[in-house]
């Protein structure tokens, strides 16, 4: 019975370690990697330590700048997909539309194939207009691939808003106008916050597009996180990796504490 | 205060028919129920009203005005939700002044509105709660109470009452019915729970398949059923319904079936010969009395409600549900001898379904 549960014990502080293994892991490479000057194998960890490659990021114009850029363009482009996405999911949620099903597959299509033939093709494209080498251009693809998130993310929200919540608005004298900005805009507002945070994180993280639509005149911070890895400079890289990182936590901390169920628990009743 | 008038109003949804050329005048502060079962149109025609729904043929008049065309928010009526809808995001106070704040009223005057509806509705302690705060029954409150806080000309209730618990039902049914004598508000109240109808509306609009059965007092719709579908749906037990003939026998006309002979009053137009008898369960007796008709049955089945008693007995002619009043100890398998009261049946014809007595 005893040894029994010994065994029991072990194999769970085993899976724990494990686990702890397989997530923490990875993230223990970057950050020694982000901390060291000098580290050649065969050691384990690196023989000179310092905080370099960080002073690095915040003086250094190129760095500092590729994650500026990066977060001005996913700030935007959270703007501008909530705009268009918003009114079109409206309109997907509440009217009968014509060709409704090949409307929402067509905001599919971006990331229905291999991004890399698109997105090469849509520089060739946007060269010719010159919107390559500028943040315009990679707006434009950030924006419209991320339609796909907040048209099907706020679709959904408004869906799930009842009806005769809003009917009860426009028997109570409202009009249609009115009643959505009192009843179902704030109603959805964990939809949309849901899906500007997908869609800026996504585009914080998005590599193929900024490459071949930036590159080599701007970089965002995943651009140069490559060119930085494969210059062999893991340092640069891990850092900005790190820094990368930030957002990602900082949104999961505001998801957790703030997007209660309970919120919209108290829809319809 | 306003008079509610439906001239042959219809609405079709693609090819089926929800509302079937429904006319109706509504008196100033009338309380009327649309009662009908569940897809009887009772619904879809109390949102054509409240403009949720546009009418395909007919008009709908408040008082001499035609607001068939008009949209919802220029009716002056507000309606009470089956499911509340009271809003999530906003306080009681808040939902409560909505109607008030979208006519942009003064603050001042919104807040002593918002008190006054929620005193009437004894929700005041409840103001600055969110709804999910709240149990079923004050969020039909606060729905109730934002939607008379305007003093709409029209009240609609769309089964207001249908979520509740048992016991909560009885006592809102008497504060609705209440609150609207005192605010003498028309009011339109769809159910279809018949004791509420009965209990709560001045006349009550029998429904089925969209069309109108019967409208009338509690006492007409009991007493007087138009029909085999409305004498039927109302009244718990259900009439009991029995296939007769019609004879002549020595100058006089009586129904009959096996094991049932009743002779019918005098100057009833009979012009065929197959009926349905209805007789309900009260209208039976297990003690003798003048002008009745004597039947015999083995009881089946016995509900001992201890109020009343609800005995099943089998007879030749069929199943006759009978209720009497107070304990009656029966066993089941027993013989027993039922009176029926002559003055007190319903004779339907089989084809058309029409009551002729």
């Amino acid at each position: 019975m005893k040894k029994h549960r010994v065994a029991l014990w072990l194999l769970k502080v085993a899976a724990v370690c494990f686990i702890l293994f397989v997530i923490i892991g990875p993230l223990i490479g970057v950050v020694l990697w982000s901390f060291a000057i000098k580290w050649y194998w065969p050691h384990i960890i690196p023989q000179v330590m310092g905080v370099r490659y960080w002073m690095d990021v915040f003086h250094r114009g190129r760095v500092l700048d590729s994650i500026l850029l990066s977060l001005e363009i996913a700030s935007i482009v959270v703007v501008l997909s909530l705009v268009i996405a918003a009114p079109a999911a409206y309109g997907f949620s509440r009217y009968k539309l014509p060709l409704e099903k090949f409307l929402l597959v067509i905001f599919l299509m971006p990331q229905a194939f291999p991004q890399l033939p698109i997105f090469i093709n849509i520089a060739a494209v946007f060269a010719r207009h010159s919107l390559t080498g500028n943040m315009w251009g990679i707006i434009f693809v950030h924006t419209m691939a991320s339609l796909v998130f907040s048209v099907w993310i706020i679709t959904a929200t408004f869906r799930s808003i009842p009806e005769e919540l809003e009917q009860a608005a426009l028997n109570l004298g409202a009009s249609r106008f009115k009643t959505f900005f009192t009843i179902t805009l704030p109603l959805a507002i964990p939809g949309l916050i849901a899906s500007a945070i997908f869609v800026f994180l996504w585009s914080m993280g998005e590599f193929t597009g900024a490459f071949f639509i930036g590159a080599p005149y701007i970089q965002t911070a995943p651009v140069m996180m490559y060119t930085a890895a494969m210059g062999y400079n893991m340092q640069t890289a891990s850092v900005v990796a790190l820094i990368l990182m930030i957002p990602s936590i900082a949104f999961m901390i505001i998801i957790e504490k703030y997007l209660k169920a309970e919120y919209i628990g108290g829809l319809g009743g | 205060m306003v008079k509610v008038t439906l001239q042959e109003v219809t609405k079709r949804f693609g090819k089926t028919t929800a509302v079937n050329r429904i006319s109706v005048e509504i008196e100033k502060g009338e309380f009327i129920v649309l009662l009908g079962p569940s897809g009887c149109g009772k619904t879809t025609l109390l949102r054509c009203i409240s403009g949720l729904e546009k009418v395909t043929e007919g008009r709908i008049l408040f008082n001499e005005g035609d607001v068939t065309n008009l949209p919802p928010k220029d009716r002056n009526i507000s309606m009470v939700f089956q499911n509340y809808a009271v809003w999530p995001h906003l306080k009681v106070k808040d939902n409560i002044g909505f109607p008030l704040k979208i006519k942009k009223k003064p603050t001042q005057e919104i807040e002593t509105k918002v008190k006054w509806a929620s005193e009437m509705l004894g929700i005041t302690e409840l103001l600055d709660r969110y709804p999910h705060q709240l149990s079923g029954g004050q969020r039909q409150r606060v729905a109730v109470a934002r939607a008379i806080v305007m003093e709409p000309e029209v009240l609609l209730m769309d089964e207001p009452l249908s979520n509740l618990d048992a016991l909560l039902r009885v006592k809102m049914r008497s504060e609705i019915k209440k609150l609207q004598e005192s605010l003498k508000v028309t009011t339109i109240y769809v159910t279809h729970d018949q004791v509420e109808a009965m209990t709560m509306g001045d006349r009550i609009a029998v429904l089925k398949d969209g069309k109108l059965q019967q409208i009338g007092g509690s006492n007409e719709i009991y007493h007087k059923p138009t029909n085999l579908f409305v004498a039927g749906f109302i009244g718990s037990p259900q009439m009991n319904f029995i296939n007769v003939e019609v004879k002549e026998e020595e100058n006089i006309l009586i129904v009959a079936t096996s094991g049932l002979e009743i002779p019918l009053p005098p100057a009833i137009p009979i012009k065929k010969s197959e009926y349905i008898l209805g007789i309900r369960p009260e209208d039976i007796h297990i003690k003798e009395l003048p002008n009745s008709t004597r039947v015999t049955g083995e009881i089946y089945f016995v509900e001992a409600l201890r109020s009343d008693t609800v005995l099943h007995v089998n007879t030749d002619f069929g199943k006759l549900v009978v209720k009497i009043p107070g304990d009656f100890d029966a066993k089941e398998g027993e013989n027993i001898s039922l009176y029926i009261d002559n003055s007190k049946i319903h004779l339907f014809e089989k084809e058309s379904e029409l009551s002729i007595l």
